[in-house]
């Protein structure tokens, strides 16, 4: 009994410290690899190293390592709170791993409805991701939404996601789709198909690199303030950065913690409902029971 | 000459940006009126509020796209426009 409970207090201890591992292993390749930039220095994502690919160079970017630590990061801080989970036994991480489960199948189904109470998994993580993501920026991190390929990415694959449930309801209704409310006007339901991925991908890294870009102009504008105010003073009394204490961190409050937050939901939200919308459910069972018939007759 | 070129073209990309950037007026209206008509109907039905203010969101996410849409082309005419079109310039003077 009390050889279990040390080493459940073990395990919690090391998924606690693997949760923590990749924002300091972050920090250390941010320190270790990224040149620092002097100045007002706004630049993409880093490339470390490149892979010769026999089609095309494949450089790997800060912004894909970061997702990766955003990743390990959300699977030990899942295993972390799911360690040592049971019936009827309500600790504190058990309450919250479950208001989550709660809240995350309570959105998806008042915005989608009960057919696809199986997309619940898949919003949760777009939600966790480009919240965690967002947030990097709280860790002095590239925040890997802050990459147009990033979010792109995301994007495409909601692209595949809508396609794939209008082809559900069979190839005539997704071809009707485009010729909506009148057949003249195809060229621009086409359009607008192919749009939304681009404003969705356009939408949320338009927001967070926004932000990034009024910090590091804000912080540039503070410094240069500073120097002219203090810069006189002789030694290291000149260089003492009082105007970048606090001040930046009231502008991060709305660009690293609300708007990343919001903007993790409205992506999470839209995918929602672009796909809901996407799939008709009447149209889905006419068919089905039309394939049933057929089945039955041969 | 070329000094001029390409001054003209680094201020011409910086104009640019600028100009982009006026169609910020359009979502900042919009998402006005957007937060009046929620507030009008927060005070008409406070019991309300959760759902309202979810849906003002996002539909002030998505009255921002178009301002969005501008601030990525004054980036773009920023940051990377000077050198293609210097370049450009180079390679036709040869």
């Amino acid at each position: 009994m009390q050889n279990d409970l040390r080493r459940f207090r073990l395990t919690d201890g090391l998924l606690l410290a693997l949760t923590l591992l990749p924002i300091v292993c972050g920090m250390a390749i941010k320190i270790l690899f990224v040149p620092p930039g002097e100045g007002m220095d706004i630049a993409g994502a880093a490339i470390f190293f490149t892979i010769h690919a026999p089609l095309q160079e494949l450089p790997i970017t800060e912004s894909q390592v970061n997702s990766w630590l955003v990743v390990l990061l959300m699977l030990f801080f899942s295993l972390w709170v799911t360690h040592g989970i049971r019936t009827g036994v309500s600790t504190k991480r058990q309450l919250l791993a479950e208001w989550v489960v709660e809240k995350t199948d309570g959105l998806v189904n008042d915005n989608m409805g009960p057919f696809f109470a199986g997309f619940s998994p898949l919003v949760g993580a777009v939600l966790a991701l480009s919240a965690c993501s967002s947030l990097l920026t709280l860790f002095g991190l590239f925040p890997p939404t802050s990459d147009l390929n990033v979010v792109g990415g995301w994007a495409i694959f909601v692209f595949f996601l809508i396609t794939y449930y209008k082809l559900r309801c069979g190839p005539d209704y997704y071809l009707k789709s485009f010729a909506e409310p009148v057949s003249f006007l195809a060229p621009m339901n086409v359009i607008s198909e192919l749009a939304t991925p681009v404003s969705m991908a356009f939408r949320h890294f338009g927001n967070v690199l926004s932000g990034v870009v009024i910090s590091t102009i804000l912080g540039a504008a503070l410094q240069g303030l500073t120097a002219s105010l203090l810069g006189w003073l002789p030694g290291v009394l000149g260089q003492i950065p009082f105007l970048q204490i606090g001040i930046p961190a009231v502008l991060s409050i709305y660009f690293d913690l609300f708007s990343g937050c919001l903007q993790a939901f409205i992506f999470a939200m839209l995918t929602m409902l672009y796909v809901a919308n996407a799939f008709s459910l009447d149209v889905f069972q006419a068919r089905q029971n039309k394939k049933k018939k057929i089945q039955s007759v041969s | 000459m070329l000094e001029l070129a390409i001054g003209i073209i680094l201020g011409c990309c910086a104009l640019g940006a600028g100009a982009a950037m006026i169609a910020g007026i359009g979502p900042g209206i919009g998402e006005g009126n957007a937060v009046a008509k929620a507030c009008e109907a927060i005070g008409r039905q406070p019991e309300s509020r959760g759902q309202v203010t979810t849906t003002m969101l996002m539909g002030c996410a998505v009255a921002e796209t178009t301002g969005l849409y501008a601030l990525i082309i004054a980036l773009l005419l920023i940051f990377l426009a000077p050198g293609r079109f210097v370049n450009i310039l180079m390679r036709t003077i040869g």
